[in-house]
């Protein structure tokens, strides 16, 4: 590697602009003439509109107009649609109930739009939004999973009898059932992964121009997929054709899944950048944020593992629950299903595994992928069972999980996976060297003799990241292909742009999509642009989730630069009057291999365009696209260990320590790598520790606010361990597997088996909040 | 409406305002100075934080009538041209910044940090103090780290002024 090739802990790129106040986030652009928007939204979880009163707050200062849910539909918007098709046990399809943009009848959770205050100032829309009157008849709501299955619950959509959206399972039944009837042991636990909010620190924005002469709108919007929402937006919403629609997505302040989606807002914005006549900007608050983007997890599952007598797993069966809020998010379906049931098997060789998933509508807001999307779900099942499994049998859960651990590879899981390559073992001999594991006992010892509860917990996961290959998506349901594209462009002089499909919002793709360019020609990466968050300028892109812009946008451009690499050799073997099998690329120079003869990049890129001297039939210009499909997802894995010390007196879980070995595969910038960690570990730990959203019986949002929600902290987390073993992806070129997701896969099982080991009591949930361990070790006196 | 006078980074300002106009605000909408973030509405996050008379405040918690006469400066004002502040090139080094949104609060909360502990920090007090600024992307890990090099480098330049 070069000091900026793959593998080199380059410094950001972006960086400067970001330190020194000079990002530009959404928020941050002010258009010519444009106006401000605040909605008017339900109060009650689930009720009738009854009436609307716009009259008062249209005379207010400065207002330009008010619209109402029901403009929205006669204006024929489409309504909010659920892309990923989920089949029933029983063959029928999922129960999609309507969604518009803003309600004209009914609301069915707190915080839904029914209309919408545009004026001159952000005051003004939000005096006049309090002159809005609307009159609700309140229904009873249903604010939970219990409350929703439960019989005679109110009904939500008309489209789903029993709040059912689906009833879906995968793998053997009969098979699984044996295994159970013929185990040895069998394990079991009931489970609650508690509700998130994603809470990317921007909040959600939108500003929508609409150009009426070329009948053209503009929408710069907080998106991790500009070309997703564009073609939503156009092919379903009626917004716009797709060559009328400009979707920029500039600097973006995270966006852990929330961001993925197409919101009313956005609809809104710009369905009102026409009517108005003049460009509207919405920037969501905080408290919007907690009662509008889409929040994350929310199980409730039963599982079971069989043993054999030699502690083998025989058999896994899981049945959950899932939680999807009022209304079906955009892939929200495929979140309980394909990205959670599918990785069931974890890192173990299971050779029967049975699941359930039933979904439900909710008065709540609705759920859908956040970081890890189903698999810390999944990784929290398997982890917490095989923990519980190695107490019940008495053995050590290192030497249970190792006796499990899948070592052949390629394998087939028996649900739909199969895993390419990886190396169990090592991840787990990595983390239990770092957090000194045999030593445990002795620590323990001496933690007793001062009074304090000390414990350990492993938890070994896996996920499918480098989502996705199009082909396998598509037949599970998938509306869209999940490729990604990419195009090189070598400009005159020798400087080199790289547009990608996918989008940066953190991640640093800046810096290590040019590190790419460096390692292949030996340029700087200061000569390297990275172009992307345009669909002006970007020609396609399905943008980054599921921890996909290395394994697949990477990739992308790769095959991209073998395309621009192959011409530009045939150009400097034509100029050195060389044979091109001869050039080798080193230093940004074409050289004939074993001869001082060469071209600096500049050189063959400037023959390139002026032409003059190219090899006969040979186009001019030095640029070349490339659309690449994976063929199988990428299977990050790893081990990870917690150490927590307990006070029994407080039930306050204190950190010792935390130790994560990941296998990613190649590290195209191992710093960068180690922060996705740290932050992946964080959200992990904050799910088992501090996070959790708390719904009402009459369905109003208690944790709405930092005040309410306890988000981690600098003090609630310690500084982590973090080392690396290494298989590489047989499934991509670069070897890459992909680590945005992993800390939050893995983490939450880790605390809660340290947790639960130090306290000796395995009754648990999440968050683990010093009163929740307290009750858990004292009961309920 | 008010007339607000306050000096931000070095320069004398003027802005007619309604008086309900926060500080976030004022610098934001009426000084475009937009590296100032607004992160919630509760003053829990510190994306807003900029220093006034040389105290880190939340500027969603201050009007910009409560600002007027004072000296303000934002993360626009901490470089000296070309040059970072120590506490910017010490995120950028620690790699202590992801998406960049909390970035500015936080910068500008760990100068006032290292300035009140005169430079005398360990990783548990950074994180003490840092308890009024989140960051959703980083686990903190790099931004403790951060603000730890950054006391070092700050007392090195100021042994050096």
């Amino acid at each position: 590697m070069g000091v900026e090739g793959i593998g080199a802990s380059v410094v950001r790129k972006e960086d400067r602009r970001f330190i020194t106040g000079k990002g530009r986030y959404v928020d941050d652009i002010k258009l010519l003439g444009m106006t401000h928007a605040h909605f008017i939204r339900s109060p009650h979880a689930h009720a009738k509109i009854k009436s609307i009163d716009t009259s008062a707050a249209m005379e207010m200062p400065g207002v330009v107009g008010v619209l109402t849910g029901q403009q929205i539909v006669d204006d024929k918007i489409g309504n909010l649609i659920c892309g990923w098709a989920i089949t029933s046990k029983d063959g029928t399809g999922m129960k999609m109930g309507a969604w518009p943009a803003m309600a004209p009848e009914t609301v069915r959770f707190v915080g839904q739009a029914v209309a919408v205050v545009i004026a001159e100032t952000k005051n003004q829309a939000r005096d006049a939004a309090e002159a809005v009157v609307v009159n609700y008849e309140e229904l009873p709501a249903v604010p939970d999973i219990r409350a929703a299955i439960a019989p005679g619950a109110p009904q939500l959509h008309p489209e789903a009898p029993g709040n059912v959206i689906y009833d879906w399972t995968i793998g053997d039944e009969g098979a699984t059932d044996a295994a159970f009837k013929s185990a040895a042991n069998v394990v079991s636990l009931d489970i609650t992964n508690n509700r998130l909010v994603p809470n990317a620190m921007e909040p959600r924005a939108a500003i929508a121009e609409y150009n009426e002469p070329e009948e053209h709108f503009t929408l710069y919007t907080t998106s991790q997929n500009p070309h997703v929402a564009r073609l939503v937006l156009s092919a379903f919403y009626n917004i716009a054709q797709e060559h009328k629609l400009r979707v920029v997505a500039p600097d973006v302040g995270g966006g852990f899944g929330s961001k993925i989606f197409i919101y009313p807002e956005e609809m809104v914005a710009l369905w009102a950048s026409k009517k108005v006549g003049r460009p509207v900007k919405w920037t969501g608050d905080r408290t919007e944020a907690f009662l509008t983007d889409a929040h994350g997890r929310d199980h409730l599952t039963k599982a079971e593992m069989a043993f054999d007598k030699d502690n083998k797993v025989t058999g896994l069966r899981v049945k959950t629950y899932a939680n999807l809020g009022a209304y079906m998010s955009l892939f929200s379906s495929s979140v309980p299903t394909y990205l959670y049931a599918t990785l069931l098997s974890g890192q173990y060789n299971i050779p029967n595994i049975f699941a359930e998933v039933i979904s439900v509508y909710t008065n709540t807001v609705p759920v859908d992928a956040y970081r890890g999307a189903g698999r810390p779900e999944a990784s929290f099942v398997v982890e917490r069972l095989m923990e519980t499994a190695a107490r019940q049998l008495k053995v050590d859960p290192a030497e249970l999980r190792r006796k499990n651990f899948i070592t052949q590879f390629p394998h087939q899981t028996p649900v739909i996976m199969a895993y390419d390559i990886g190396d169990f073992h090592a991840s787990l001999d990595a983390a239990m060297k770092a957090i000194d594991y045999a030593g445990f006992p002795a620590r323990k010892a001496k933690a007793k003799s001062e009074g304090k509860l000390r414990g350990i917990g492993i938890s070994c996961y896996i996920e499918a990241c480098g989502i996705a290959p199009s082909k396998a998506v598509g037949s599970l349901g998938a509306g869209v292909g999940l490729w990604e594209s990419a195009e090189v462009r070598v400009n005159p002089v020798g400087t080199i742009e790289i547009l990608t499909g996918s989008h940066s919002h953190g991640q640093g793709h800046e810096t290590t999509f040019c590190q790419l360019i460096a390692d292949r020609l030996g340029v700087p990466i200061s000569q390297v642009s990275i172009v992307h968050g345009d669909t002006d300028k970007v020609q396609f892109g399905m943008g980054t989730y599921g921890s996909r812009s290395a394994a697949v946008g990477l990739t992308a451009i790769l095959k991209a630069m073998e395309k621009v690499e192959a011409k530009a050799k045939k150009i400097a073997a034509h100029q050195l009057e060389a044979s091109e099998n001869d050039i080798v690329i080193e230093n940004g120079e074409f050289k004939v291999a074993g001869t001082d003869k060469s071209l600096a990049l500049p050189m063959v890129a400037l023959a390139a365009y002026t032409a003059h001297n190219l090899p006969d039939g040979m186009e001019p210009g030095l640029k070349e696209g490339a659309f690449y499909d994976p063929t199988n997802f990428t299977f990050p894995a790893g081990a990870y260990i917690c150490e927590m010390e307990v006070d029994a007196g407080t039930g306050k879980s204190t950190f010792v320590n935390f130790v994560a070995a990941d296998d990613f595969g190649r590290l195209i910038n191992p710093m960068i790598v180690e922060g996705q960690v740290h932050g992946g570990l964080a959200q992990g730990i904050g799910q088992a520790l501090l996070e959790g959203v708390v719904y009402d019986a009459s369905g109003q949002l208690v944790t709405a606010s930092f005040m309410d929600y306890t988000m981690p902290r600098a003090d609630d987390l310690p500084s982590f361990k973090l080392s690396h073993t290494t298989t590489l992806c047989p499934g991509n070129p670069l070897g890459v597997k992909g680590c945005g997701e992993a800390g939050a896969i893995g983490a939450s099982a880790a605390v809660i088996n340290a947790i639960t080991d130090a306290i000796g009591n395995n009754k648990l949930e999440m968050p683990a909040t010093p009163d929740r361990v307290w009750h858990a070790i004292h009961g309920n006196a | 409406m008010s007339t607000v006078k306050l000096t931000v980074n070095g320069k004398a300002v003027s802005a007619e305002v309604e008086d309900r106009t926060l500080l976030v605000h004022l610098l934001r909408d009426h000084l475009n100075l937009t590296g100032t973030h607004i992160g919630c509405d509760t003053s829990q996050c510190g994306a807003c934080v900029v220093h006034i008379d040389g105290r880190a405040v939340k500027s969603c918690t201050v009007l910009a009538g409560q600002a007027s006469g004072s000296t303000v400066t934002t993360i626009e004002g901490i470089a000296k041209g070309d040059e970072l502040h120590p506490m910017q090139a010490a995120f950028r080094d620690n790699h202590g910044l992801q998406c960049g949104y909390c970035t500015p609060g936080m910068i500008m909360s760990a100068i006032d940090i290292v300035h009140r502990h005169s430079g005398n920090l360990d990783e548990a007090t950074v994180r003490h103090e840092l308890e009024g600024n989140i960051c959703r992307c980083t686990g903190y890990h790099n931004i403790v780290k951060a603000v730890l090099d950054a006391a070092g480098r700050m007392k090195v330049a100021q042994a050096a002024e």
